[in-house]
């Protein structure tokens, strides 16, 4: 069933195969013209640009690009999967673009081009695939990327939901850039760039089955722009590292165990919007341990810190940013909240997804 | 949320635990014979640890993590219950999502999911309902767990679907009743305690004169609280207050929320669907005479203990645990020797350990600043 994108497209537009089914079928998957049906007018057509070259089964790239940019390659993958695939302030197409380039940025790296492979529930609708399609292309836009190379499977009805994507992407890293938990002493600020647990919220809230209507949306976004100006205003910046699955609280348990440093946070200066405190008062969770897909917590030296936040908030997705804590030689590994209340708390890593309460 | 930032507030909190020391020297409370107050309700447990309030507090007062979390109370062979019923291949099996992580004399309900059961969490029991509406081919079974709080939301349900003729929906019905406990506490010769912050929610439905015993009989105060801090700072400073006048009464700190007279409606479809039941068991505390509720006769056919042939078998708690102790504060979580070790929130033993309204699994997450010896069985290493 390998179906590779790259020789099923055409070199000229006028070639390119239509596709007229609304809905998708084993036969999308089988090998023969209704998979390239789906793959040249859902897919390629989208995806379109000079890097997808010559269509062979890889994507051939000039090094030069890269070697134009910095001295180390940087190279990710990750695979998204949402209920439901398309939610307040994204879809999981713009997710699968976001979250690569975000897993490239944190590293310091300039992200240049992604592959896409796709694995699509029987029955998933073709209009969907084409929303999903122009979302990514979209995403991978805004963010100076292609998507030069990709691959797409129909699992039977059950197998999967919906559309599963996985994407990996490769990016360049200027000269000089050292980010890493062990970089970051104690005394270094922590910052974060905006409000925590949009997306987990909007998740909860869009899946319907809580009756909670919010004015809410996912933070999901490209934070390259966000990190470059981060490091133009702090270029001795230690540490950045994207808050996703298992909230801030985990990417913080992370940063303390990798380190070997202590975290103190300060409760108040974490930034929650109402809407978001709001669902966790209702279902008793906590937002420190909500999902974000734009949000990502740096370590920078004390002094650098204000720059640090000025800069992040002159831009869009950083008007939030703020130092929520410190690095502390103290309770090496662990994690301390100093409450709103004037007490303190552990903050530790949760070992499965959080439960509403009940009562 | 600005209604629930007023009650969040750092400098009345500091106020007000200034009060509370200047009572406990005055009642001349030490570390060593301090005023231990228990707060019956898992929420209270949950708050106090969250928002770290041990801390602004002398080590005069100590708190008692009482049997208020109904997750926590459930035992194992209950647990093992559910998972037989959800083994039925036609069975939809619906719960809140707290109870998933309970361990059974074997397995949780998460783990019978992942072996193939149809488990589904759900946020109210009509939810459950709309299941069993939605799937007619299915029979749907909600597990109905929880003290006078959730009570009447499950007996509505079932009032619903006996409204529409929905035959496809049962309860299993695990519902507890929190007073018979409270006096099965008070009775233990081994506990020593000096008053009661009350549960709120609970109060919410029965009102505050079932509690009316415990002043005149045990001669406790009991002060019925709120969820934020500083309700419960507030309700401290009450329980100090009745001990420096010498009183001994029922009162009300949540009154904004909990009326005196509780919920007479919700009160009313409870009686209508549920009857006492005889005995109920509670993981750590037993068997406790009249603290649970069954279906009447008449709705019977909504009741799954009737409808699947359960074999409702009684597993002991697991023998290292100290739950029971736990409960009713005569151990402090790090000192039962499986705390940390053999049991621990990836693999709780215990099902205090489970839930964070768990005296346990709220020690092991949020505490342990000040207390070494916490520190270092939290941190040791699994047998």
């Amino acid at each position: 069933m390998t179906s590779p994108m790259k020789p099923l497209i055409a070199p000229a537009a006028t070639s390119r195969r239509s596709l007229s089914a609304t809905k998708v079928t084993l036969a999308h998957g089988g090998g023969g013209r209704a998979m390239r049906d789906l793959i040249d007018d859902v897919f390629v057509a989208a995806f379109a640009n000079p890097d997808m070259g010559d269509m062979d089964d890889q994507a051939r790239l000039d090094l030069a690009r890269f070697t134009a940019i910095g001295d180390r390659l940087a190279f990710t993958t990750d695979g998204f999967v949402v209920d439901p695939v398309e939610f307040p302030g994204g879809d999981v197409g713009k997710l699968a673009v976001y979250g690569t380039v975000n897993d490239l940025a944190v590293g310091g790296a300039r992200p240049l081009h992604l592959s896409c492979a796709v694995i699509i529930e029987e029955g998933a609708d073709v209009a969907l695939l084409r929303r999903l399609a122009a979302s990514m292309r979209a995403a991978a836009d805004e963010c100076g990327v292609t998507i030069v190379t990709g691959d797409t499977k129909v699992v039977g009805r059950g197998q999967a939901d919906k559309v599963f994507i996985t994407t990996a992407g490769v990016g360049a890293i200027p000269a000089g850039r050292m980010l890493g938990t062990r970089r970051v002493c104690a005394g270094d600020a922590i910052l974060v760039n905006g409000p925590i647990g949009d997306h987990g919220a909007t998740i909860m809230a869009a899946r319907g089955d809580m009756a909670l209507e919010a004015d809410i949306r996912s933070d999901c976004r490209a934070l390259t722009p966000l990190i470059e100006a981060l490091l133009a205003a702090s270029p001795d910046t230690r540490f950045i590292r994207d808050a996703t699955r298992g909230g801030i609280a985990s990417t913080l348990s992370e940063l303390a165990g990798e380190a070997g440093l202590g975290i103190r946070l300060e409760e108040k200066a974490i930034p929650v919007r109402e809407q978001v405190r709001g669902i966790c008062e209702i279902l008793g969770l906590d937002p420190l341990y909500l999902a974000n897909e734009g949000t990502f917590i740096a370590a920078v030296p004390a002094e650098a810190a204000a720059a640090a936040v000025a800069a992040l908030r002159a831009l869009p997705g950083g008007e939030g940013a703020a130092v929520i804590g410190r690095a502390t030689a103290e309770r090496p590994g662990g994690v301390v909240l100093d409450t709103v209340f004037g007490g303190s708390r552990i903050v530790d890593m949760l070992f499965g997804e959080q439960l509403p309460r009940i009562c | 949320m600005k209604h629930a930032d007023e009650y969040r507030d750092h400098d009345l909190a500091k106020g007000l635990a200034h009060a509370v020391a200047g009572q406990l020297a005055a009642l001349g409370a030490t570390e060593a014979r301090p005023i231990r107050l228990m707060e019956v309700c898992g929420g209270h447990t949950h708050a106090i640890f969250r928002y770290g309030l041990a801390d602004l507090l002398p080590k005069s007062l100590e708190f008692l993590h009482g049997p208020g979390c109904p997750v926590c109370v459930l035992p194992r062979g209950r647990v093992d219950d559910c998972i037989a019923i959800a083994r039925h291949p036609d069975v939809i099996f619906a719960t809140f999502g707290d109870a998933m992580r309970v361990p059974g004399s074997t397995r949780s309900l998460l783990q019978a999911k992942a072996d193939g059961a149809d488990v589904r969490m759900v946020y109210s029991p009509l939810d459950a309902l709309a299941l069993a509406r939605r799937n007619p081919d299915r029979r749907v079974v909600f597990f109905g767990l929880g003290f006078e709080t959730t009570m009447p939301s499950t007996a509505l349900t079932v009032l619903q679907a006996e409204a529409e003729g929905i035959g496809n929906f049962s309860i299993l019905c695990n519902h507890i009743t929190i007073i018979p406990t409270l006096r099965a506490i008070l009775d233990d010769p081994l506990m020593e305690l000096d008053g009661f912050i009350g549960p709120g929610h609970v109060t919410m439905i029965i009102g505050t004169e079932p509690y009316g015993f415990i002043a005149s009989e045990y001669r406790k105060p009991l002060v019925v609280a709120g969820f934020e801090p500083l309700d419960l700072l507030h309700a401290i400073h009450m329980i100090l207050q009745q001990k420096l006048d010498g009183r001994c009464e029922i009162e009300n700190q949540y009154q904004r929320v909990v009326p005196n007279t509780g919920n007479p409606v919700a009160r009313k479809a409870v009686e209508r669907v549920y009857e006492p039941r005889a005995t109920s068991e509670w993981r750590g505390l037993g068997d406790i005479a009249l603290s649970g509720v069954q279906f009447r006769p008449a709705y019977r056919r909504f009741d799954a203990e009737a409808i699947f042939a359960l074999r409702g078998e009684r597993v002991a708690d697991p023998v290292e645990c100290r739950c029971g102790d736990v409960l009713k504060g005569l151990a402090k979580p790090w000192q039962c020797p499986a705390f940390g070790g053999a049991c621990s929130p990836e693999m709780p033993l215990g099902a205090l350990m489970v839930s964070s309204e768990g005296a346990c699994a709220a020690y092991y997450q949020y505490s342990g600043l000040q207390n070494s010896a916490l520190d270092a069985a939290r941190n040791k290493v699994p047998a």
